[in-house]
C-alpha cells in the first residue's frame, strides 16, 4: 500500500470560458483519514472533489490515487478505487429498482451474478436499506435516497469514498444516521460540506477552501476557533462549538 | 408541460410493476418479447377496412394484464394521453375516402370512418401490449433480452439512454412549469417570448443534468456498455407461451372469428 491515498500536486482547473476554479492545489491524504473540504459557494470544494476519480482532468498539475496518476489510460483503476457520492442522490440513481441501481457498478466491474448480489446485500445492510431493495428509487424519500446512493458507491468496495454535500437536504433523524454511518466506514473519507457539525463528528481534519486555494489545513478544533480565518472565508463556526467529536 | 410528465410518471409507474412477483413477471423476457413483437405484426398486417377481425386479438393485451396483475386504469390513462397521437393520423380519413362501405342499422358508414375505427383499435391493441410488456417486464430486462435476440447492443444502450433522459427532461419541465405558474398570477396563458425562453432554459438544464447523471454512470464503471444480472433460463413453459399465442394469432389471422361466429349462429336461427 502506498504511503498517501490521495496526492494532488500544484492542481490547476479553468472552466471552458476561463475562470480559473482550482489555482495550484498541493495536498497529501493518507489512507484512512477522514478530510472535510469547507468553504463558501464557488470557493471550489467540487471542482477539488471531481477531479478525484477524473470526473474532471487538470489544466495543470497531477493527481495521484494511491500513487496511480489520473490519466485518461488509468480511469478504470482509478474508479474502482475512488467512490464518489454526488450532491443531488437523484442524479447517481437511475435503475428501475434500488437492488438493480446498487448492483449497477459491480456488474460493471465484471463479478459473476452470485458475487454481484452478495456485495450489493452487504452494501443494503452496511446502510441500513436492505428493506427498500425491490421499490423503484424515484419513490424514496431524501433519505433513503442518500443512503442508497451511498451503497451504490460502496458496492464497488473502492479505498477511499469522496462525498459531495452530503447532509444537504436532510432532516435530523437522516443526518444522523448519515453521520453515525460515515463513522463507521474505514476507508478514506473526503467530504465537501457547509455543515460543521458534521465535520466535528466524522472528519479529523479540514481543509478550508477560498478561491481555488487550500488557505488552511489542520484540525478542526483549531481552524473552526480561528474567527478572522472563518470569517475571511465566509464561515461561520459550528453552533455547537468548535469541539472536535470524531473517531479519526 | 405537466400532462407530459403525468404521462411519463405512469410509465415509470408500469415499469416499477415489473418488480412484483407475479405469473407473467416468471416468463422470460424473450418470450414475452417475441410474442408481443408477433402480436403486433398480426395486427398491423390486417387489411385496412377490417375492424371486426381484429377484436378477438384484443384476447392478448387483456389476458397478459390479468397475469400481470396490472392495473386496468392505469392501462387505460396511458392510452388516453397517447391517443390524440392515433386520432391525428386517421382523422383525415372519414373527409377523404367518403364512398359508403357498409350500413349498421339504417346508418350508412363511409369507409373513411371504417378505416378511422380500424386505426383506433390498432393503436389500442398495440400500444397495451407494448405497455403490458413494459409493466410486466421492465425497460432494462426488456432491453437485455433485444440484445439476447440479436439486435446490436449499441442499440439497445441508446434505447435505455432514451428512456433514462426523457425522464430527466420531463421532470426539469415539469418544475419549470409550476415555477412559472406560481409566479404567473392571472397570465395562465404563456406568451411566445416567455414559451421561448423556457424551452430555451429547459434545454441547458436538461443538458446540465444529463452531464450529471452521466457522470455519476462513469464514476460507477460504466464503459458503454449496461450490464444485467439476469438469471434468465428458458423453459418448457416458455416456448409454450410462445408457440401457444402464436397459433391463436396464425388463426384469428386465417379465419374471420366473428364473421364465422355470425354466420354460424345466422345458420342455428334458421
Amino acid at each position: 500500500m502506498s504511503a498517501a491515498a490521495i496526492e494532488l500536486s500544484g492542481l490547476s482547473y479553468a472552466y471552458p470560458d476561463g475562470t480559473p476554479a482550482l489555482r495550484g492545489v498541493n495536498l497529501h491524504i493518507a489512507h484512512g483519514e477522514a478530510v472535510a473540504v469547507v468553504g463558501a459557494n464557488g470557493a471550489g470544494k467540487s471542482t477539488l472533489l471531481l477531479h478525484l476519480n477524473g470526473l474532471l482532468m487538470p489544466s495543470g498539475g497531477e493527481v495521484r490515487i494511491g500513487g496511480l496518476a489520473v490519466t485518461r489510460a488509468t480511469l478504470a483503476q482509478v474508479r474502482r478505487s475512488v467512490g464518489f457520492v454526488f450532491q443531488d442522490a437523484d442524479d447517481q440513481l437511475f435503475m428501475p429498482t434500488v437492488q438493480d441501481d446498487v448492483a449497477f457498478g459491480p456488474s460493471n466491474l465484471g463479478l459473476p451474478a452470485l458475487d454481484v448480489e452478495a456485495w450489493v446485500r452487504a452494501a443494503l445492510e452496511a446502510v441500513g436499506a436492505t428493506h427498500l431493495a425491490k421499490r423503484a428509487p424515484y419513490r424514496l424519500s431524501g433519505g433513503e435516497k442518500r443512503a442508497v446512493a451511498i451503497a451504490g458507491v460502496l458496492a464497488m468496495e473502492p479505498s477511499i469514498l469522496v462525498l459531495d454535500e452530503p447532509s444537504s437536504g436532510l432532516d435530523s433523524a437522516a443526518r444522523r444516521r448519515l453521520i453515525d454511518l460515515l463513522q463507521s466506514i474505514r476507508q478514506t473519507r473526503v467530504i465537501a460540506t457547509h455543515d460543521l457539525d458534521l465535520v466535528l463528528e466524522v472528519c479529523g481534519r479540514v481543509l478550508v477552501m477560498h478561491d481555488g486555494q487550500v488557505l488552511a489545513d489542520g484540525s478542526p478544533n483549531t481552524l473552526f476557533a480561528d474567527s478572522g480565518l472563518l470569517q475571511r472565508c465566509h464561515l461561520e463556526p459550528p453552533p455547537s462549538g468548535p469541539s472536535f467529536r470524531g473517531c479519526t | 408541460m405537466t400532462r407530459l410528465a403525468s404521462a411519463l410518471d405512469d410509465l415509470r409507474t408500469l415499469d416499477s410493476l415489473a418488480s412484483r412477483d407475479t405469473i407473467l413477471a416468471h416468463r422470460d423476457p424473450r418470450a414475452k418479447l417475441a410474442t408481443t413483437l408477433a402480436f403486433i405484426v398480426t395486427v398491423a398486417s390486417f387489411d385496412r377496412y377490417r375492424v371486426g377481425a381484429l377484436l378477438p386479438l384484443a384476447l392478448y393485451p387483456i389476458a397478459l394484464a390479468a397475469l400481470g396483475d396490472i392495473p386496468s386504469r392505469l392501462l387505460l390513462r396511458a392510452l388516453w394521453l397517447a391517443s390524440p397521437f392515433a386520432v391525428l393520423v386517421g382523422i383525415f380519413n372519414p373527409l377523404l375516402d367518403r364512398a359508403t362501405m357498409l350500413s349498421l342499422a339504417g346508418v350508412e358508414l363511409s369507409a373513411g370512418w371504417v378505416s378511422f375505427t380500424a386505426i383506433l383499435l390498432r393503436f389500442a391493441l398495440t400500444a397495451s401490449a407494448a405497455l403490458v410488456l413494459v409493466a410486466s417486464t421492465g425497460m432494462q430486462p426488456l432491453c437485455a433480452a433485444l440484445t439476447r435476440l440479436g439486435v446490436p447492443r449499441v442499440f439497445t444502450v441508446q434505447l435505455l439512454f432514451l428512456y433514462r433522459y426523457l425522464f430527466v427532461l420531463a421532470g426539469e419541465a415539469s418544475r419549470m412549469a409550476t415555477a412559472r405558474s406560481l409566479r404567473a398570477g392571472d397570465h395562465s396563458r404563456m406568451s411566445p417570448t416567455v414559451y421561448a425562453s423556457l424551452l430555451g432554459h429547459l434545454l441547458l438544464r436538461a443538458f446540465e443534468r444529463a452531464r450529471r447523471v452521466h457522470g455519476a454512470m462513469l464514476a460507477r464503471g460504466f464503459d458503454g456498455e449496461l450490464r444485467h444480472a439476469d438469471s434468465w433460463r428458458w423453459r418448457r413453459s416458455d416456448s409454450l407461451f410462445t408457440a401457444g399465442w402464436g397459433a391463436f394469432f396464425a388463426w384469428v389471422r386465417i379465419v374471420d372469428l366473428p364473421a364465422a361466429i355470425g354466420a354460424l349462429l345466422a345458420g342455428a336461427a334458421r
